[in-house]
């Protein structure tokens, strides 16, 4: 009989006070490994809001300014850009596809976003994947609208809709499109990006309630929604437009050519990396969460630690049987070390079920609310590491009540007063 | 190691002082044993038996004095040397609270075997360790359905009988036996002796058994009788 099997059956009969310990280990390493998880899948799926487009190019303005306004519809555009500029830059041979975007108009807090169908086509999102419809089907006329999955499901609306748009960004009655109701022809299945709180619109759309408008209020003359489509309703300018290029290579120069053009000022970014920057200045949250579980670990050890050196007193005469029989000082320190190696162990087991139980049950609440996927992968190399250090952790703290129980049987020797 | 004029036990001017005590709790100016010999040692409550075992069996080092084991001194050798001593050369059993619960009988007996090659050897030279920690218990009077109950569903009889059969397996120079019988009753007590000594005999074992009960000294050749204070040793009969 080995001492790894002494320890094994000396726990199972204390089973009762490790099993709380075996828990509180549990739930540190479900909590530091989920924490981890979040992050992580948090990360990849910040980055990847805006996948497979190039550049996105805008008025002259800070990188990260021009990000928040096209792809997070947070902000304004301080300037616009022409349309015979968009359609220089686009008609290149470099480029493969452009989605001319255009900004300012709201519904009841959610923007209102105006562009063509080349949207639907090579939008992309998370890992490359194309919007898709959960009803209904892009926009046709110029009155038709597609809705994003939160602005249907919060709003409560329905292909058939009639949808009223407000000028600016703040609904009031006095700045309501109301001549002009859009009608729902489609509404987007969710996709966790910012398009889910989008009302999407055709180019001509916008143009169309605005064409009786003049700067901020409307001009004298009123056109009813019949009459104004009688117009050209070509856009002047737009806020911005998202580029995919024929070769990734050429990124760098046509970002250059853009930033260098000498029509009229205007920055291009690259999406990715100003979301990889963006993400390192709001990062400082996560790496708070990863020292709170890291405290939660530790409180996990000290009570293993508690409840540990507090058995040794019911073990004193186990371990005075062990010594009468031969067990050296090694011995019974090894004896305590490897029970707390199980206790931690098994807290790691039941941690990590516990850790893809909860990813079983929250992943389809994760992914609806927030759109987040927190796929069911497994433990990646850090996450390995932080069981690892679990786990040595437990080790030198195991030595201690070890080293406890050994001072403790010199003092009893063969015979353990109560 | 074991050589026939030379004794198993050996004490010569053995002194143990606890820290701080004014007196010496165990002082034996000689004391041989040879091989097969046994010895009761009466004493009453704290006059320093247990702390003579603890010294016999290395748990403990004297203050001063000698005390040899087959030949051994135990002062030359380490902590951990004499840790390993006494797994392979001696056999304990203490007053009560012999056995670890969480082992079945047949397990607490070859317990002994896992700190000591030497035993397991010895103890499994036919048939196996386990058998012959089966027909130790057998010889103890311990039935087969007993082998592999918890312990904690034996008597207290039953239970100081395994603690012999763990100090006899593996056949130890020396059994200690610190008031095996003192939660037993008369009748218990005397069955209990007889086997012991029945099955210490059978291995041609020293023993040492220290007892406050004085009506035990009579089925012992030797005894000796620890004073109550300063533990001098005063007679030998
Ligand atoms: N761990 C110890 N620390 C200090 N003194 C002790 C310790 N163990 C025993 N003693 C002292 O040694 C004396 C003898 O104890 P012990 O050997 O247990 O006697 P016995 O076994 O004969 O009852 C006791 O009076 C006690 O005061
Ligand atoms: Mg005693």
């Amino acid at each position: 009989m080995n001492l790894l099997r002494i320890a094994l059956k000396s726990a199972r009969f204390r089973r009762t006070s490790l099993l709380l310990t075996v828990f509180s280990i549990a739930i540190s390493v479900t909590l530091l490994l989920g924490v981890d998880k979040v992050r992580k899948e948090t990360k990849t799926s910040f980055l990847n809001t805006v996948s497979q487009t190039d550049l996105i190019v805008g008025a002259r303005s800070g990188p990260t300014n021009l990000l928040l306004y096209s792809v997070f519809r947070i902000g304004n555009a301080t300037n616009n850009v022409t349309w015979e500029t968009y359609e220089t830059i686009a008609a290149q041979d470099e480029i493969a596809w452009t989605v001319p975007i255009s900004l300012g108009d709201s519904h009841r807090g959610f923007r209102v976003m105006g562009t063509t169908t080349d949207y639907f086509d090579y939008y992309r999102y998370g890992d490359k994947r194309p919007l898709a419809f959960d009803v209904g089907q892009q926009f046709d006329e110029v009155y038709d609208t597609v809705l994003g999955a939160d602005v249907a499901s919060s709003l409560g609306y329905e292909v058939g809709d009639e949808v009223i748009l407000s000028h600016g960004l703040v609904s009031a009655d006095f700045a309501d499109h109301d001549d002009k109701p859009f009608t729902v022809v489609g509404i987007l299945d969710r996709t966790g990006t910012p398009v889910d709180r989008t009302v999407h619109v055709s180019l001509a759309g916008i143009e169309a309630i605005h064409i009786d408008w003049q700067g901020g209020g409307r001009s004298g003359v009123t056109l009813d929604a019949e009459q104004a489509l009688k117009f050209d309703l070509t856009p002047t300018s737009i806020t911005a437009f998202m580029v995919g290029l024929e070769n990734r290579a050429l990124t760098f120069r046509v970002q250059r050519e853009v930033n260098d053009y000498q029509g009229e000022p205007m920055s291009a970014i690259i999406p990715g990396a100003t979301l990889a920057d963006f993400w390192r200045t709001i990062s400082a949250v996560e790496q708070v969460l990863f020292v709170i579980s890291g405290f939660v670990l530790v409180a996990g050890l000290l009570g293993m630690l508690t409840t540990i050196l507090s058995t040794l007193n019911e073990r004193r005469r186990e371990i005075a049987v062990l010594r009468a029989i031969g067990a050296r000082a090694a011995h019974v320190v090894l004896l305590i070390v490897l029970e707390t190696l199980l206790v931690v162990v098994a807290g790691c087991i039941v941690g990590v079920a516990m850790l893809y139980g909860l990813l079983a049950i929250g992943r389809p609440i994760v992914t609806r609310r927030f759109g987040v996927d927190l796929a069911m992968s497994w433990l990646d190399p850090t996450q390995l590491l932080i069981m690892a250090g679990v786990i040595v952790g437990a080790v030198l703290v195991g030595l201690i009540p070890g080293f406890v129980a050994y001072r403790r049987s010199i003092q009893d020797g063969l015979d353990v007063r109560i | 190691m074991v050589t026939e004029d030379r004794p198993v036990v050996s004490l010569e001017r053995v002194r143990f002082r606890w820290p701080g005590q004014e007196s010496d709790t165990v002082a034996i100016e000689e004391l041989h044993l040879n091989a097969g010999e046994h010895l009761f040692v009466r004493g009453a409550s704290g006059s320093g038996k247990t702390t003579l075992l603890n010294l016999l069996a290395g748990v403990h080092t004297p203050t001063s004095g000698e005390i040899r084991l087959l030949g051994t001194d135990l002062a030359t050798l380490s902590p951990s040397q004499r840790d390993r001593f006494r797994a392979d050369h001696l056999g304990v059993v203490f007053q009560q609270f012999n056995l670890l619960p969480y082992l079945t009988t047949l397990e607490n007996v070859t317990l002994s075997c896992a700190f000591s090659s030497r035993k397991t050897d010895r103890a499994s030279n036919s048939t196996g360790v386990a058998a012959t920690a089966r027909s130790l218990l057998k010889a103890l009077n311990l039935a087969d359905d007993l082998h592999t109950a918890p312990v904690a569903t034996l008597s207290v009889g039953q239970q100081q009988r395994v603690a012999v059969a763990r100090a006899l397996i593996g056949s130890p120079e020396i059994v200690i036996a610190d008031e095996p019988t003192s939660a037993l009753d008369a009748d218990n007590r005397d069955r209990f002796l007889s086997l012991l000594f029945q099955e210490v005999e059978a291995q041609r074992c020293t023993l040492i058994f220290v007892s406050h009960d004085p009506e035990l000294a009579n089925r012992f050749a030797r005894s000796i009788e620890l004073a109550e204070a300063g533990g001098e040793l005063e007679r030998e009969s």
